[in-house]
């Protein structure tokens, strides 16, 4: 997002080493390395139950894991107060599965939440004015500022939702299956918006999909989960030279199959 | 090294139109507040705005640039491509309405509030006969079938309602007989009538306190955990899940309920009662010379049948106004998580306010009947 190069802009976005993260006796990771590249949209796919969002909650610090070393952005967040990292915190941005907009505040005043907690001194009618931007930016109507939540449909939630993760200019933004419930238009259109904010912000992008166009569409890499472990990293062409039978099995599929014909059409 | 983020303005010629804005350092959200409002302040107009020396720019520095340029009719110079890349993005969004939720002048929000309020009471009491259509229509249907009924919820209920507010009414009802024995015979010292605190701690109990002090408990503990748990599965569609499988949330969530809070409100009345005589026995016993037992014997001799049965008779209905109250506010939540927050602050007060209404009711209707 940033024109110049801080020093620690260089290194990788997120680094993920042995992570060990378990509830009672279920072990949902063991030993996971992950990095994701600072710049790159970063797919992650895997079957229900193996521990997606865990992975993004232990990232972002929600979850503490048993075990393991997490950078992000060259910070070392293994061994920190989960209420100190206000400094992190206000460089990522985080979109919820259902938008986890604060019900009581209009999209407008979601999105100024994060703004008055991190420069409580900035001007109200200046932090007003980024709010409303930021919600136009995120592809929703004017209309839309000044309403609650609870008017809004599911898929406007999600743009709201975006809207309130985009308000700190973030460097890195976590999307949870940001496509999930929306029509086939709606999640189109929010894959472009994905890449279009990527690359006119610079972002690093870390996704959790069950889309497979949007896998094809948006992402530069992808990250299998399986096994408690990342079993595989790369483009898709790549994850299916390994011969892995539970990827072979997802992109060889019938819905992998035309979405790969999709994107292929799009292309010629 | 830092520059720092500032502005300079010179003018280039004569012709106002020519003024050169330089804008250099972080024009970023962190840093750009202090300079937004400097430049506000700037009333002539800017020929153009120089980006040349900026060190650090994002989307916040970026609309400030462009909300500049429109209101001054500037031209932007000097921007790096990334630069460019964020003014495009952001230019035309500076204009546009408030992100408030409108909010109309006062002399019209009193009088919408008020007819908003009379029109509410008139939805309340139809929504309220609603209601208990709809409880009777569900009683129906579950005599009509009663393998339906689901016969744990209500056990599982009556332990909540019941069983488990136990120790606190107990405690309660205690305290409030040593209260009840301790100021009455207080009083009744200066007629030399202290023998007859045991009258007074028998009959107020049983007939009045013991019963209505138990409902605003079991108001504030009951009823506020039937409006929130129905609100937030009214909220999270479980009782529309309920419907769409034929399951009628009346049948399995309220009737339980009221059951449960009109039977245990019996029950728990009388229990309420004899924990105050209890407690005013105790009184009795060491500050009155009266001795325990002599104290409970003479209740028995002192305080008529009919006592018991007025607080009897009041419990139960207590109980089923407590559990509607609930229920109803439950029902009714719809919109948000403050919604849930309101709706159970009503169940209590409603219920309150309800029980101590028909309470005078009783009052009267029982000495009428001779029941004085």
């Amino acid at each position: 997002m940033r024109m110049n190069e801080h020093p620690d802009h260089a290194g990788p976005a997120i680094v993920v080493e042995g992570l060990v993260n378990s509830f009672g006796d279920f072990a949902v990771h063991d030993g996971l390395d992950l990095t994701v590249k600072r710049g790159e949209i970063l797919g992650v796919v895997g079957g229900s139950g193996t521990g997606k969002s865990v992975l993004m909650r232990s990232i972002i610090g929600l979850q503490r894991p048993q075990e393991g070393r997490i950078e992000v952005l060259g910070a070392d967040l293994s061994d920190q107060d989960p209420n100190g990292e206000t400094g992190i915190r206000s460089r990522w941005g985080v979109l919820f599965q259902g938008g986890a907009l604060f019900s009581t505040l209009t999209v407008g005043e979601n999105v100024e939440v994060p703004i008055k907690q991190f420069y409580p001194d900035l001007d109200p009618a200046l932090r007003a004015e980024i709010a409303r931007y930021k919600v136009i930016l995120s592809g929703l109507p004017q209309s839309a500022v000044a309403k609650y939540p609870s008017e809004l449909s599911g898929g406007m939630k999600k743009r709201a939702g975006l809207a309130r993760a985009l308000a700190l200019d973030p460097e890195l933004l976590f999307l949870d299956e940001p496509t999930a419930g929306l029509d086939p238009i709606g999640a189109a259109k929010f894959d472009r918006l994905t890449r279009e904010l990527k690359e006119t912000l610079g972002l690093t992008v870390f996704l959790i999909t069950h889309d497979l166009d949007t896998l094809y569409e948006i992402c530069d890499r992808v990250a299998v989960i399986a096994e408690k472990k990342i079993i595989a990293v790369g483009t898709i062409p790549e994850l299916i030279a390994t011969g892995h039978p539970w990827i072979e099995e997802y992109f060889g599929g019938p819905r992998g199959r035309s979405a790969h014909d999709a994107h292929l059409r799009g292309e010629a | 090294m830092q520059t720092a983020t500032q502005y300079t303005l010179e003018n280039l010629g004569e012709d106002a139109g020519t003024a050169r804005l330089a804008l250099s350092g972080h024009l970023t959200l962190a840093h750009i507040g202090p300079l937004e409002h400097d430049l506000r302040q700037i009333a002539g107009p800017i020929g153009t705005i120089d980006l040349k020396d900026v060190e650090e720019i994002d989307t916040v520095g970026a609309y400030v640039v462009c909300r500049i340029a429109r209101e001054h009719d500037s031209d932007i110079t000097g921007a790096s491509p990334a630069a460019e890349r964020l003014l495009a993005a952001v230019r035309g969004l500076d204009e546009g309405g408030d992100i408030r939720a409108p909010r109309s002048p006062v002399w019209e929000r009193v009088p919408a509030a008020l007819g908003e309020k009379i029109y509410g009471a008139r939805r309340g009491v139809s929504g309220v006969v609603g209601f208990f259509g709809q409880i009777l229509i569900g009683g129906a249907s579950v005599l009509r079938h009663p393998r339906r009924f689901p016969v744990k919820a209500l056990v599982h209920q009556m332990e909540l309602v019941g069983v488990s507010a136990l120790p606190i009414i107990g405690l309660m009802s205690f305290l409030i007989g040593i209260v009840i024995a301790q100021q009455g015979s207080v009083q009744l010292q200066q007629f030399g009538a202290e023998s007859l605190t045991v009258n007074l701690v028998g009959r107020i109990t049983l007939r009045e306190l013991g019963v209505l002090m138990t409902a605003i408990m079991v108001a504030g503990r009951s009823g506020s955990a039937f409006a929130a748990q129905i609100g937030t599965m009214k909220l999270t569609e479980e009782i529309d899940a309920m419907r769409t499988i034929g399951i009628s949330p009346i049948e399995v969530l309220v009737i339980p309920r009221i059951l449960a809070a009109t039977f245990m409100m019996l029950l728990l009345g009388f229990y309420a009662s004899v924990m105050a005589i209890i407690g005013g026995a105790v009184v009795g016993d060491a500050t009155l010379g009266i001795p325990f037992i002599t104290f409970l014997l003479r209740i028995q001799e002192v305080v008529p049948t009919h006592d018991l049965w007025v607080g009897l008779i009041k419990a139960p209905v207590f109980g089923l106004i407590v559990a509607l109250a609930g229920c109803y506010h439950g029902m009714q939540v719809e919109g948000n998580s403050e919604e849930i927050g309101r709706r159970t602050t009503m169940a209590v007060v409603s219920a309150i306010f309800a029980v101590i209404v028909i309470d005078a009711f009783f009052a009267v209707f029982f000495t009428e009947i001779g029941w004085g």
